[in-house]
């Protein structure tokens, strides 16, 4: 019989850690895959970070960092100075890119590192139980948030993609969600465009993923589905933020 | 050559073609003269947007295999902790300059030996060392940094090079050994991109999730924590064979300790001066082969004492160890420690 579907080989053979329901193995796929089809397993180096993805640095069979937290883009910067023709690049969280790490992705941004970042935003931080992120929507609870992120104590979640927009050294940003199919395909075609920049040399490529965390949204991975859609959607639309054809927003 | 501009030169003589760093004073120069010569060998010069971000840098140049370094200066190397920790736990060799100031917070940009704990005690969390050279030269600048690429490399693990702003401003003439080509090991740990090593991942990390596994990293790193001890104390000393006064002091002070030895001398007193080139490891093995005749010890340091301990653990007791130093950036003048000196062998801690 003809195998017509099959798990990406850059992906180990392993039951993942992530709790049920969790999009991080679709998004690992989707990377593993783009890096499959591009043909670039050889020349491929990711940065993993601090959180629940500390673990794609054992997933991903390439060679891989384990940064520390919000470092990925500095660690990614140093290795893509040093090796101008591997294709590099860092997979962090929303609390890892937007919190800690704010710093180190605007300036590796800014300054056109020819890095592409995976940026999962499932706002919240998933591996310390579930405290408020960056991300975290208005009126969400959190652990951190019991009553609902409140503006007059928290302020206003962060939108990556439209703050990046403006630095002249961002060459393609894009936000895409992993939860129906439709939107899995799609993902799929920005993540392989935001490598195809690196690539192409043009600057720094980010491709903000929109993830469930059933686990610490207390919800079924259904009902995790149908927040994501209905709640983390309206606020960060998904679509091309920019890219070296002109972004779309909404597309 | 300056201070500051020795350790560039001794580094792109060392290999080193990569710099990341931060603007503070009093290391400028440094960056300044790197700038311009690290594109004339093709290497690069990387100005980053924080220490943190800077030493972060150098833990994925490292990790991809080149020989790579930062400066900085107290406040900046607080900031780098955090990566130090990392690299000396992912086992990743590179070399930092610290041209310490005073402080501690923002303190100032005076000459000060104020960060010697924070270099040899730790400064970051976890357990894990760095190898800490003090050079009291333009020359041994230029030497040490040189050695401080080789040290690094061979054991895996960071290198701090320490001097304060006298070192890095002062200017001396240097014999520049011929520019041959560092020889550089081949690093067969490095993640280069499998490319260079197919079929076998690898990754740069120091993250274990089970204790067990932790464990077994924490007693490989202290096998080659105490490998280091054993193989590399480097110290120096100065009419020590008689010396009932032994002074102790690095980089700057010890050369102004050794002015004190010479007038105690002419005054009679048999003072000598031991120097530790490395300050971790500690050169205890050689401080203590000074016990024989020395009555007492004087550590003078500009620092509230910070090396003291460190004596009286070489010497076991043996003699009693005081301290003079000079803080917040003020630098000893030899009357004064000669004073200090004429004061303990008069006192009758000597005779």
């Amino acid at each position: 019989m003809k195998k017509v579907f099959k798990r990406p080989g850059i992906l180990k053979d392993v039951p993942f850690h992530y709790c049920p329901g969790c999009t991080h193995g679709v998004a690992h796929r989707l990377v593993a895959e783009v890096i499959e089809e591009l043909g670039i397993r050889d020349t491929a180096i990711g940065v993993a970070p601090v959180g629940c993805s500390v673990f794609a640095m054992d997933y991903f069979e390439i060679d891989m960092f384990q940064a520390s937290h919000g470092r990925a883009p500095a660690v990614a910067t140093g290795i893509k100075r040093v090796l101008p023709d591997r294709v590099v690049f860092t997979y962090q969280g929303d609390g890892d890119l937007a919190a800690i790490g704010t710093g180190e992705f605007v300036h590796a941004a800014t300054r056109g590192e020819r890095i592409t970042a995976v940026f999962i935003n499932n706002a919240i931080y998933g591996m310390t139980g579930g405290q408020m992120a960056p991300t975290t929507i208005m009126g969400q609870v959190t652990k951190t948030t019991p009553f609902g992120r409140d503006r007059e104590i928290n302020g206003f979640p962060i939108r990556v993609c439209e703050m990046l927009a403006p630095l002249e050294g961002t060459a393609y940003l894009a936000r895409v969600a992993v939860h129906t199919p439709k939107a899995i395909i799609q993902a799929k075609k920005f993540i392989k465009r935001a490598f195809e920049v690196q690539l192409e040399g043009l600057g720094f490529s980010l491709v903000e993923v929109l993830s469930t965390c059933p686990t610490n949204w207390g919800l079924s991975p259904l009902e995790a589905v149908k927040w994501l859609e209905e709640k983390m959607v309206p606020y960060y639309p998904l679509g091309e933020y920019k890219s070296p054809a002109g972004g779309v927003i909404n597309a | 050559m300056k201070g500051n501009e020795a350790i560039g030169e001794g580094a792109v003589r060392a290999g080193c073609r990569y710099f990341f760093g931060y603007p503070i004073t009093p290391q400028s120069e440094l960056t300044h003269y790197l700038a311009r010569r690290l594109p004339e060998v093709g290497g690069l010069y990387l100005q980053a947007e924080s220490e943190v971000a800077s030493i972060n840098m150098v833990y994925g140049a490292s990790g991809a295999g080149a020989r790579v370094m930062t400066s900085s200066s107290g406040p900046g190397i607080s900031l780098m902790q955090e990566g130090l920790s990392f690299l000396a736990g992912a086992e990743l060799p590179c070399v930092v300059v610290n041209m310490m100031r005073g402080g501690p917070g923002l303190g100032n940009i005076a000459p000060s030996q104020a960060d010697y704990f924070q270099a040899t005690k730790g400064g970051g969390h976890g357990d894990y060392r760095l190898i800490v050279l003090a050079p009291n030269s333009v020359q041994e600048i230029l030497d040490l940094t040189g050695k401080a690429f080789e040290l690094a490399d061979y054991y895996r693990n960071p290198v701090m090079v320490m001097a304060d702003g006298i070192m890095a401003q002062m200017m001396e003439p240097v014999e520049l050994k011929n520019e041959a080509q560092a020889e550089i090991q081949a690093k067969p740990w490095a993640a280069s991109g499998m490319i260079d090593h197919p079929g076998s991942k690898r990754i740069i990390n120091s993250c274990f999730v089970i204790p067990e596994e932790m464990e077994a990293v924490n007693i490989r790193l202290k096998e080659k924590y105490t490998q280091i001890l054993f193989n590399e104390q480097d110290s120096e000393g100065y009419l020590l064979e008689d010396a009932e006064i032994v002074l102790v002091a690095f980089g700057t002070v010890s050369r102004i300790c050794r002015a004190v030895v010479e007038k105690a001398r002419q005054l009679g007193i048999p003072a000598g001066l031991f120097r530790p080139v490395t300050l971790w490891p500690f050169p205890a093995e050689e401080l203590k082969r000074t016990t024989g005749k020395a009555k007492c010890f004087l550590s003078v340091e500009m620092n509230m004492g910070q090396m003291v301990e460190d004596i009286q653990l070489a010497i076991s007791g043996k003699a009693p160890v005081y301290h003079y130093g000079r803080l917040g950036g003020m630098v000893p003048v030899a009357r004064d420690v000669l004073q200090e000196v004429q004061k303990l062998y008069s006192g009758g801690v000597v005779k």
